[in-house]
């Protein structure tokens, strides 16, 4: 995996996490991916959602201590 | 990439929690790469004042509808559990602990978002409101403005 930047949007509430990532992913090329950390609950689905809605593909999802963790590879 | 979708709101509600609601929303359609407009009209219109008082020259029925507004975003009250304005200072209390974003600063976040906030002039006037006293960087329309928007939108919300 060509991890490229890692975005800390731990302890951010909704909307926070995804206008994160979102700003995050437009520096990244496509094939790059972008690692994300958020402890928001909702962050499973929303950002599920965003990936597929905006071409993106979410490589790898983890949760651990209440973290959880993306790999989304820009589209 | 495919053609790029629309959102439109229609903030009619001059209630924090719900003007709440509507940028939450509009900052995550601007994350989806929407284009995203808020139409604020009413009461919703209050939450693009300024906070100084802007001296302007208005009728008496005007001055009195300026005072009893809400003059900015951080003024508003809730829809619910208001309690004379108690109950926004307790919602900000716990928005804090949760890390939430308070109402101006999901504004200012939707500004950078280049969510495009509208003011309907119509209501602008019958409240009193002029544009020295509303936020910069704001369009003036009416309900044909809005139309052109909402027709092609995805989402069409009314607040």
């Amino acid at each position: 995996m060509n991890i490229v930047k890692v975005l800390d949007a731990k302890g951010l509430a909704c909307p926070m996490p995804i206008v994160k990532t979102k700003k995050a992913i437009n520096e990244l090329v496509s094939g790059e991916v972008l690692e994300i950390h958020t402890t928001d609950k909702g962050a499973k689905n929303d950002l599920t959602a965003w990936a597929k809605s905006g071409g993106h593909e979410l490589l790898k999802f983890e949760e651990e201590n209440g973290i959880l963790k993306f790999w989304i590879q820009k589209g | 990439m495919t053609e790029q979708k629309k959102t439109t709101i229609v903030l009619f509600s001059g209630d924090y929690d719900k003007a709440m609601a509507a940028y939450i929303i509009a900052n995550g359609a601007a994350a989806y790469d929407h284009e995203v407009t808020i139409f604020h009209t009413f009461w919703g219109l209050n939450a693009l004042r300024k906070e100084e008082n802007v001296p302007v020259k208005k009728g008496f029925m005007e001055k009195m509808f300026g005072k009893m507004m809400p003059r900015g975003a951080d003024k508003m009250g809730l829809s619910k559990m208001n309690f004379a304005g108690f109950g926004p200072k307790m919602i900000k209390d716990i928005m804090k602990k949760h890390n939430a974003m308070p109402l101006p600063q999901l504004i200012e976040l939707a500004q950078e978002q280049e969510v495009k906030l509208v003011a309907c002039t119509m209501t602008m006037d019958l409240l009193g409101l002029k544009q020295e006293e509303l936020l910069e960087n704001i369009d003036y329309a009416g309900v044909a403005a809005y139309l052109a928007d909402a027709e092609e939108g995805n989402v069409n919300l009314f607040i």
